[in-house]
């Protein structure tokens, strides 16, 4: 067992209350963490943990650039607090791909040009990866819709849509 | 053997498998040094005041407040003005606009800086505020010298004219929403030293900024920039504020400091793109053939010079778009009010002159009661001496009739056309409204000065390249295009050359990766250094080996002299072993272009790019709701450098073009706060907002006239205008919901509340005809 790691920022003097104990399975490995009632889980990751891959667009939950998976249901890090999460597990970005190998959704995102600037992929992918597991999409209509919480400024739309499309058709060319 | 293809190979992004995996480092993903402080600013809750008392001691007594800043504080100029001294980088005495920065902090902590600037006690004196555009024009407050380009006596030209129109339109800003936020992080070195990672389109600027505010020579300034999560336009120059207040922070305490924007703050603190109102009078004939026009162009500068000058004079350039005038006046007022001062966005003027044609066009048009698309075709440049532009530049290279023509086929405009014609008429809610129309979009900078560039490329003794140059990658694909260009180039695998960071370090005294020019500017700069590599290799190989120099020929990853052959790697080692420079720089200069600002006269474009887009719209008219149910785009640029990211670049410019004319509305409140300043009340467009039948397409017979890099064209900004199709649609499904009574007064953006009033609008004259009729 790990030991309990504890908030290394120095003390915020607030005379609020301190920190709560959680046990979360991240990508895979289960960490035993402090964290104050106020953090979220996406500056958990992001300031805490090292995981920089989820972003901080807008901070309001309506981006979409720090979606996540959390017990394989897709959430915005930025509105989910920590605490609330004890016993989950949390699958980012960095924890999709196995063993070296690119989550199919990663490799049709590669293969599709699904992204400009990059800044809405990890969400974007995460979001994918989430509505395919829930199998409530079946047309491009379908697909846009549900992915229409995860906003991309460059546009990258019409990509991201055959990315999504060519993993649930499963008609991967592979690479 | 063949020579390696890199250049019009579809690579896919250079960063993709970073990207997909979350490992591309973005600034706030580079670990925070030791000891790093976190920045946040205090924001004025007036438009115009005079700062009558600042008490900050509560904030700089505030649970991890190491530092608290305010503009006096500045070893050196409190200025961020890109071209003129006349913003502070953190305001003195008096506020100019709602949210401007007034003091800034450095805490242990995001939380506590942002927590600590909350506690600043203001008092303020109100001051006159001109928030809107019809403010400033009521108040004649300008902001900077109004300009004019003419040609020909339009007003004697219009009096012989057969018809005669005037009207005036209204076309709304855009906020960049950039996914990644403003961004920097300096970090003091020794001796005066600043080293600061900027999420920056303009690193030298950012640079000569920072020198600027703390008192020091440029030299000791390092601005690095190795990608942003979107730029747009929006970190062109307002990236140096960001990164000015971070550098002075980092001075005053010694230690890192990271300042990063929240998204509110970020929208309510940078500027936007130019709200205009356009004023015109046009004399045409019974073909609807223009014969004179007069504009009136009103910018909405806001609060400082920024690049306000250079855009509203894009506006300007763009008034033509693709038609000819024989008689043209075309003047430009500079605005000056009490917000946020705008600046450059994707187009930098162009959209903002561009649809205001095209409105006059459709305007003529429905007068005429013919298809916009046929008066369109009837004004469009031609061979001399209908290729004069209004500020007296030859259209040398109009390639747009053949992609007129290709398009209208292709997406068959006309059939649609008398389709939706009896669609609407068996439809008594919902209406449909087709248009096609034309983008010609000048390249280069109109800023001569600004159209250079240039790169450092290095071999190392293992075959091994660093390539590095002036230009910012902001996900427009840049760094791949030149990697290719270079590649093709030494006949090595792209894998071979390492793409580093813009690093003001590296190569100096660079250009803003904007107006569209970072390919043509840097992979021409690239180009020429991996030249000056490759002549000194070849120099030294004919020499060792005995062959003439045209005999040493660098093919597909090796280099061939003679009979003989060897890799780049073994011709690299012994060229260090004979004491031969790896390392190149490159140099690029665009030719032909001149420009006499004081005449309006000249060739402040290189050359155009092309392209035209046709879309179908429809529209609620009970509740102004509308979608775009098709779009089909034809894009000229040139010969593709890799049509993967030339693709991207069309759709994502029509998509954030379709956001600025539909759904992207900015809305200040009476007290000149910006109150869309966060997703919630800002709506960029999401995949579902997507035209569900989308068919984009690259101009297939492309190339470039002029001798730009491989014959490509620029395609950073050009496809955002293709958008205007979309407007254009909405506007004909207005008019097509209430025949016969002329022509929809609609502004921009489209939303469903402005369709709904034009549609009301539109009826009410009706009922005023019918009145009317029933009287006689």
């Amino acid at each position: 067992m790990q030991a309990t790691e504890t908030d290394p920022r120095p003390g915020n003097g607030t005379g609020e209350p301190g920190p709560i104990p959680v046990v979360l399975t991240i990508n895979g490995t289960e960490r035993r963490l402090e964290v104050e009632p106020w953090t979220t889980l996406l500056d958990l990751l992001r300031e805490r943990l090292d995981l920089t891959g989820s972003k901080k667009g807008c901070d309001h939950g309506q981006c979409g650039a720090c979606t996540v998976l959390v017990d394989d249901r897709r959430v915005n890090a930025c509105l989910t607090l920590a605490v609330m999460l004890d016993g989950a597990s949390v699958t980012t970005v960095e924890g999709l791909a196995q063993d070296g190998q690119l989550h199919p959704v990663q490799d049709a995102f590669v293969e599709h040009d699904a992204f400009q600037c990059g800044y809405c992929t990890p969400g974007q992918i995460c979001s994918a990866v989430g509505l395919l597991k829930e199998g409530r999409a079946r047309s491009d209509d379908e697909i846009r819709e549900l992915m229409s919480g995860n906003l991309c400024r460059c546009g990258a739309y019409v990509n991201i849509v055959a990315a999504v499309r060519q993993v649930m058709d499963g008609t991967g060319a592979g690479r | 053997m063949t020579r390696l293809q890199a250049v019009a190979a579809p690579l896919p992004h250079d960063s993709a498998e970073l990207h997909v995996t979350g490992r591309a480092r973005y600034v706030d993903d580079l670990p925070e040094p030791q000891g790093c402080l976190h920045a946040a600013v205090g924001q004025s809750a007036r438009a115009h005041a005079r700062i009558v008392r600042m008490d900050l001691s509560r904030v700089a007594a505030a649970p991890g407040v190491v530092a608290v800043l305010t503009g006096a504080d500045f070893p050196g100029l409190n200025q961020i003005g890109p071209v003129l001294l006349d913003e502070p980088a953190l305001a003195q005495h008096s506020v100019d606009y709602h949210g401007q920065a007034v003091f800034a902090v450095a805490a242990t902590s995001y939380e506590l800086a942002r927590r600590a600037v909350t506690l600043a006690e203001i008092d303020y004196e109100d001051l006159p505020a001109a928030i809107h555009l019809e403010d400033a024009l009521a108040e004649n407050l300008d902001l900077l010298l109004p300009y004019e380009m003419r040609r020909g006596d339009p007003d004697a030209a219009m009096a012989r004219s057969a018809h005669f129109l005037e009207g005036s339109f209204r076309l709304g800003g855009q906020d960049h929403f950039y996914l990644e936020g403003q961004i920097a992080l300096a970090a003091p070195g020794e001796d005066g030293g600043m080293d600061v990672h900027a999420s920056t389109q303009h690193p030298t600027e950012v640079q000569h900024v920072v020198a600027r505010c703390l008192g020091e020579i440029d030299a000791k300034v390092r601005v690095e920039c190795r990608r942003m999560g979107g730029g747009f336009g929006g970190k062109e120059t307002q990236a140096n504020q960001i990164a000015a207040i971070a550098a002075v922070l980092a001075r005053k305490t010694g230690r890192p400091v990271k300042f990063r924007l929240d998204r509110d703050v970020d929208m309510t603190l940078t500027g936007k793109r130019h709200d205009f109102r356009i004023d015109y009078r046009v004399g045409f004939d019974e073909d609807g053939r223009i014969e004179a026009i007069t504009f009136g162009q009103a910018a909405r500068g806001g609060c400082s010079a920024d690049l306000t000058g250079a855009i509203a004079d894009r506006a300007m350039f763009h008034a033509d778009n693709a038609y000819f005038f024989p008689h043209v006046r075309i003047r430009s007022r500079r605005l000056k009010t009490h917000t946020v001062s705008n600046t450059a966005f994707r187009g930098f003027g162009g959209p903002q002159g561009m649809l205001g044609i095209e409105e006059v066009i459709d305007e003529i048009a429905r007068h005429l009661g013919r298809d916009p698309l046929d008066v369109r075709r009837a004004n469009l440049y031609g061979p001399a001496p209908r290729n004069l532009t209004p500020y007296h530049m030859e259209v040398e290279d109009f390639v747009l009739p053949e992609i007129m023509d290709e398009l209208e086929q292709s997406s068959g405009y006309r059939e649609r056309r008398a389709a939706i014609e009896a669609w609407n008429r068996t439809s008594p809610v919902l209406k449909r409204g087709i248009a096609l129309t034309p983008v010609k979009f000048g390249i280069s900078f109109t800023t001569s000065h600004l159209n250079q560039a240039g790169a450092l490329i290095q071999l190392y003794t293992d075959g091994s390249v660093l390539l590095n140059h002036g230009g910012t990658e902001m996900g427009q694909g840049l760094y791949v295009k030149v990697q290719q260009i270079v590649a093709e180039e030494l006949q090595i695998p792209t894998g071979l050359i390492r793409i580093t960071a813009a690093d003001t370090s590296k190569v100096p005294n660079t250009s803003p990766t904007a107006a569209s020019s970072g390919t043509d500017m840097n992979g021409m700069a690239a180009l020429a250094a991996a030249r000056t590599l490759k002549e000194r290799l070849t120099t030294f190989a004919a020499e060792k080996y005995g062959v003439p120099a045209h005999k040493v020929v660098f093919q597909d990853g090796a280099i061939l002299l003679g009979e003989h052959r060897m890799s780049l790697r073994e011709l690299a080692k012994e060229a260090w072993m004979a004491r031969v420079q790896l390392s190149a720089t490159g140099y690029y200069a665009t030719p032909k272009i001149h420009y006499d600002r004081d005449q309006a006269h000249g060739r402040p474009f290189y050359y155009f790019a092309y392209g035209a887009a046709c879309c179908e719209a429809v529209i609620d008219t009970l509740t102004g709701e509308n979608r775009i149910l098709r779009a089909d785009l034809l894009h000229d640029v040139g010969r593709s450098l890799n049509p993967a990211i030339d693709r991207g670049q069309i759709e994502g410019g029509f998509v954030q073009g379709l956001g600025w004319l539909t759904t992207e509305e900015l809305w200040w409140t009476k007290e000149g706060a910006l109150a869309s300043h966060a997703p919630s009340t800002y709506k960029i467009p999401c995949a579902s907002d997507l035209p569900r039948d989308f068919r984009v397409a690259i101009w297939e017979r492309g190339r470039n006239q002029e001798r730009s890099v491989h014959r490509s064209k620029a395609v950073g900004e050009p496809p955002l205008m293709l958008a205007i199709a979309a407007f254009q649609a909405i506007k004909d499904a207005i008019a097509q919901a209430v025949p016969g009574r002329g022509s929809p007064r609609l502004d921009a953006p489209a939303t469903p509340e402005r369709v709904l009033f034009a549609v009301n609008e539109l009826r009410g004259r009706t009922a005023a005809l019918d009145l009317a009729r029933a009287a006689e």
